[in-house]
């Protein structure tokens, strides 16, 4: 035994790059599994049966049942690869609206700088949830409603961040030799500029993610969002706050742990994809 | 002269900003496909067309937008706000009732987070590296992750339904008239909903304090006053608590935002009659009044927060201040 561990301790560990990737392949893989199995999944599978209400967790529903007898790691499952899914959406609505506001009012600057500005602080002004019942009231509620809330309010912290770097990689000798030269502004922009913002912007891209997912659950959980009829991790929560009273503690704990997972794992690509992106801290 | 032409300047920016707020929740609001009508007197009403005419004619539904916007706005600066639908009292003084609920709510959780935060920052950065530093980090990373109302619902299954320590929810114990609830009642029915709210706000001052501490403590004035003989704790209170408590007070200050979204799902786990769950009551029924009213006071709300951080940081700070004189 000793003699293992000091051979252990011997050998080189692990560098970052190595566990960063590790964790990484980890958490797309719990990620992309919850997806698929949802979006996969027979509906039979959280059908009710009424024979089974209530039961707590065990062998046969790890997770218990509710009300209804639905089996609950099914359904939470189903609901998470939703949220995945209008996270997923929403990601990819905010960002392109952030890359193409922070990336206009660093290099056109001027008015339409500050007006992207102020665009957000305004949007940054009222409280998210705010916003996200407003835009999903003027939509009449519902999926639709829930969506176009997510996928329209993210962006301005991803904004702010593109056009900070964009104008600090400006603000560069060489770009600003790049433009002496005559070089167009387009081009400057595509060979100097692009490849310097898109790691920066991937992460917030991914950083993104679990900001939509929690509002998504959130919203929903106050009943704006999705129907009650369809799994969602919010209308789960929000109808075990009824049974909670009455003891059943299942039905609140285990759904929100997967939610948890999800949004931490979120962060954790993030976050280490942050670190392995930069040179100065991905080989240490 | 510079100070007050800078926060002239700032407090003039939210001005236009709070302006723009309004338009925008108005605008938002009168697309929406829900009926202010039909939200008002039900879908399944006898009402005859006549009368409803006379109501949309009444509430100007018919008039254009712009028009409509001008008699809103005009009448929200003279303080009528409306009257809400959903609780048939003018919006003025429900936001006020609830709002006074609310106000301790938050207070209390804002100032417990606060204070827990930036102690538990402290504690980590001292021990940094060690487990304890890691658990504090891991910890805090898991609560900006955390939904409020699913941590909400787990703080109550438990300390309410399993333990019996706190009663479930609402503001007083049921059955009893308003005129009777006591002072203890309503502490006993606050201190799960603070509690749990004002945990849940540690995560990104503990954060922010700890990471300021540590790059402090990693500077030269830290350095000499080492070598000076000064212990960990004379270096902390002395050079350390300076530095970081004005930043961050100014990040707590900044947190209004996340705050008020807080309390609106907190309120609706524990069934607080405060203005979160109002905001959800008025955006559920179609109470177009509240739900405008209440966007706009969590705006100013918002706004307040960030003014007060603005100022704070640029009064207190030297270096932010010489930076107005020179630019």
């Amino acid at each position: 035994m000793d003699k293992t561990d000091k051979m252990d301790k011997k050998r080189p560990q692990w560098n970052t790059r190595t566990k960063i990737t590790l964790y990484i392949v980890l958490a797309l893989i719990y990620l992309v599994g919850i997806l698929f199995w949802g979006l996969l999944m027979d509906p039979k599978a959280y059908a009710v049966d009424y024979s089974v209400k209530f039961l707590p967790p065990g062998a046969g529903h790890l997770f218990g049942t509710d009300l209804m007898g639905r089996d609950m790691l099914f359904r939470c499952v189903k609901g998470l690869s939703t949220s995945i899914v209008i996270g997923v959406l929403a990601a990819a609505v905010s960002s392109l609206i952030a890359l193409a506001a922070g990336v206009a009012a660093a290099v056109i600057g001027g008015k339409l700088d500050s007006f992207i500005n102020w665009c957000v602080d305004l949007c940054m002004g009222m409280p998210h949830l705010v916003l996200l019942i407003l835009i999903s009231f003027m939509l009449g509620r519902g999926s639709k409603g829930v969506m176009a809330a997510v996928a329209l309010t993210h962006w301005p912290e991803l904004t702010r961040i593109v056009r900070a770097e964009v104008l600090q990689i400006r603000g560069e000798q060489y770009v600003q030799a790049a433009y002496r030269l005559g070089k167009t502004r387009l081009s400057v922009a595509r060979e100097h500029i692009f490849p310097h913002v898109l790691p920066v912007y991937l992460v917030g891209v991914i950083l993104l993610f679990p900001h939509a997912i929690m509002h998504e659950a959130s919203i929903t959980f106050l009943g704006f969002g999705l129907s009650a009829e369809e799994p969602a991790i919010g209308v789960i929560l929000s109808e075990s706050m009824k049974h909670i009273a009455t003891g059943k503690w299942w039905l609140a704990l285990f759904p929100g742990i997967l939610l948890l997972a999800a949004i931490m794992l979120f962060d954790v690509i993030g976050e280490n994809l942050k670190k392995l992106l930069n040179p100065g801290s991905g080989n240490e | 002269m510079t100070r007050l032409r800078y926060i002239a300047g700032e407090t003039l920016r939210m001005l236009t900003l709070l302006a723009a707020v309004s338009i925008l929740s108005f605008v938002l609001v009168s697309a929406s496909p829900i009926d202010p009508l039909t939200a008002y007197i039900g879908s399944n009403s006898t009402l005859s067309q006549e009368a409803k005419d006379e109501i949309v004619a009444h509430w100007g539904l018919a008039d254009p937008p712009v028009e409509r916007f001008m008699a809103w706005a005009g009448n929200f600066l003279k303080g009528d706000w409306g009257t809400s639908i959903a609780f048939k009292k003018p919006v003025k003084t429900v936001i006020q009732e609830r709002f006074s609920y609310s106000v301790v709510l938050m207070l209390i959780a804002w100032i417990l987070s606060g204070v827990l935060g930036f102690l538990a920052g402290i504690f980590a950065a001292v021990k940094k590296g060690t487990w304890i530093d890691k658990t504090i980090k891991t910890f805090c990373l898991a609560l900006q992750s955390a939904p409020t109302f699913w941590v909400g619902l787990l703080a109550l299954s438990l300390f309410a339904v399993q333990l019996g320590w706190f009663p479930i929810g609402l503001a007083a114990p049921m059955g009893k008239l308003a005129a009777d609830v006591t002072l203890g009642d309503r502490i006993h029915h606050l201190i799960l909903p603070s509690l749990t709210l004002g945990v849940l706000g540690i995560g990104k001052i503990t954060l922010y304090t700890r990471q300021k501490l540590i790059e402090i403590m990693a500077s030269d004035h830290i350095l000499f006053a080492k070598a000076r003989g000064e212990s960990t704790r004379q270096l902390v209170c002395r050079h350390g608590l300076r530095n970081i408590a004005l930043p961050a007070v100014t990040v707590q200050f900044a947190s209004f935002s996340e705050l008020f979204g807080g309390i609106a799902l907190a309120e609706s786990v524990f069934s607080c009659p405060g203005i979160g769950s109002a905001l959800t009551t008025a955006g559920l029924s179609g109470d177009v009044p509240l739900l405008l009213g209440i966007a706009v006071f969590s705006a100013i709300f918002v706004f307040a927060g960030n003014l007060i951080a603005d100022i704070l940081y640029g009064l207190l700070d030297p270096r932010i201040k010489e930076g107005w004189m020179n630019g």
